[in-house]
């Protein structure tokens, strides 16, 4: 069963963003990661790239096929999780403990068009 | 609509990802693709092939006639043998890679890709005129388990209480309704094993409840014979892909009186094909996929990819790919274009992985 953490807002193609002040932290959710299977590259922008809402930032990769990024939101990469770049299973271990980029967040207003965890789990039922 | 094979409702109790395959609905993976790998390459793994196409050749002319259409030679050959090959257009393009077994004298068993199954019937019956032979085409009778891995042997004679153990590589025979032969498609040991429907549920049943042996997808399938250089019908082999551009030309036999397709196959090897398949391995782990641009040291497009992986045996990320002649020198650097990025890499053999067949 796929686990679903409180407090994230989630896009229609299972990225997830942890809003921390004037920052988020993209990753996939644990419904994605199931999806996937074993998870095997990450292709990940690199820091002081944009990202913009609805558009692809990267893919992650298992063994069968490669699934487009896109990002929830619109900012600046300040961050990637480097973890990943060795140990991509780090998705399939714990998707919400492992994001993938950390964003500056240039209109935090993109937030409301997210769904919020309740909304979401009915989503990924349907 | 997708057709089933006569194991459809056991994949889905046991809960496999279905998705169409050459016309098939077929279990892609049941627990993940690297387990399922790796227990073929350690230990023993079944896969349901039932989608593959059988057409039985006899009569007076049944070995004149697959000389004809069929690149390898069977003339003469002893019963029991197994040849792979192809069937090609007159101008070298191929119809599908088959594998001709000799059942007798004027006797062949033909097993065809699912994909190509009609093309390949049809084809076949445009070129029985002159021959006198009966073409009969069984695939709606044949289920076919495939039992790979290096302990194939055992299981199969103990699970399935076929005796297997003197069978050569590459030779079949038949037990009662059955027929079962030393080939398959992973670069292991292994059987494949054709028989009636109800003869494969049951054998596929008793091989799942013995535990000896993991039922696998068509994901691993694929991961296995890519990392041993075996090429796939769509892939690596087409209509616009000749043997000769595939390195194939050993299972051509360009010294036997005729075959369609031989003028053009001659004509290729001698005086060079524009494109040929290569290995290609990276030196980052992204993945290269089928379609993806092969670019040279300039950044210009000389080639595409076949087929790619993250090789599951050796840790690596590589691909077979069509490239310009010109570029297919063992060492070549090469890059792929892997969505923005261009990640190089250099020409290696489309052998990623050492086969161990029971020769």
């Amino acid at each position: 069963m796929a686990k679903f953490e409180e407090g994230l807002r989630y896009s229609e193609s299972h990225e997830y963003v942890r809003v921390e002040g004037e920052y988020g932290y993209i990753g996939i959710s644990d419904y994605a990661q199931h999806a996937l299977g074993n998870v095997v590259y990450v292709d990940m922008p690199e820091v002081d790239d944009e990202v913009t809402a609805g558009e692809e930032f990267g893919a992650v990769e298992s063994v069968k096929a490669a699934s487009d990024l896109i990002s929830p939101v619109s900012g600046t990469v300040v961050e990637v999780n480097e973890a990943l770049e060795d140990t991509p299973e780090l998705l399939n271990e714990d998707a919400f403990a492992n994001w993938i980029i950390k964003v500056q967040l240039s209109d935090p207003s993109e937030l409301d068009a997210l769904m919020d965890t309740k909304t979401y789990a009915t989503f990924c039922e349907e | 609509m997708e057709k089933k094979t006569c194991l459809y409702d056991r994949h889905v109790a046991l809960g496999a990802l279905m998705s169409p395959f050459g016309g098939f609905i077929m279990p892609i993976q049941y627990s993940n693709i690297t387990d399922e790998h790796n227990a073929v390459r350690q230990h023993c793994g079944v896969f349901d092939v039932s989608h593959m196409g059988e057409v039985r050749i006899t009569g007076p002319d049944a070995e004149k006639y697959v000389q004809h259409i069929f690149t390898n030679d069977v003339a003469g050959v002893p019963v029991g043998q197994i040849y792979y090959g192809m069937m090609l257009y007159p101008n070298g393009g191929t119809v599908d890679d088959l594998l001709v077994y000799k059942m007798g004298e004027n006797d062949f068993f033909l097993v065809i890709n699912a994909a190509n199954i009609d093309k390949d019937v049809a084809w076949m019956k445009e070129h029985t005129t002159g021959f006198d032979i009966k073409l009969d085409h069984q695939s709606d009778f044949y289920g076919q388990l495939a039992v790979q891995g290096p302990e194939a042997e055992k299981v199969v004679e103990e699970v399935l209480g076929i005796p297997c153990s003197e069978l050569k590589f590459y030779t079949a025979k038949v037990v009662g309704d059955i027929i079962i032969s030393r080939t398959g498609y992973t670069g292991e040991d292994g059987f494949e094993i054709y028989g009636s429907h109800e003869f494969t549920q049951k054998s596929w049943d008793k091989l799942i409840e013995s535990g000896r042996c993991k039922p696998c997808g068509l994901g691993c399938r694929d991961t296995l014979r890519f990392e041993v250089g075996l090429p796939l019908y769509g892939d690596e082999l087409s209509a616009d892909i000749s043997p000769v551009m595939a390195g194939l030309s050993m299972f051509c036999k360009l010294d036997k009186e005729e075959f369609i397709g031989k003028e053009a196959l001659a004509e290729q090897k001698a005086n060079g094909v524009a494109q040929k398949l290569v290995g290609i391995e990276l030196a980052d782990k992204a993945i290269p996929r089928h379609g993806y641009a092969v670019l040279n040291t300039d950044g210009e497009v000389v080639g595409e990819v076949t087929t790619g992986y993250h090789c599951l045996s050796v840790d690596k990320s590589v691909c077979m790919a069509l490239v310009k002649t010109e570029y297919a020198k063992l060492d070549t650097p090469l890059a792929v274009q892997i969505r923005k990025k261009v990640f190089p890499g250099v020409v290696v053999k489309k052998k990623f992985y050492d086969k161990h067949y029971h020769k």
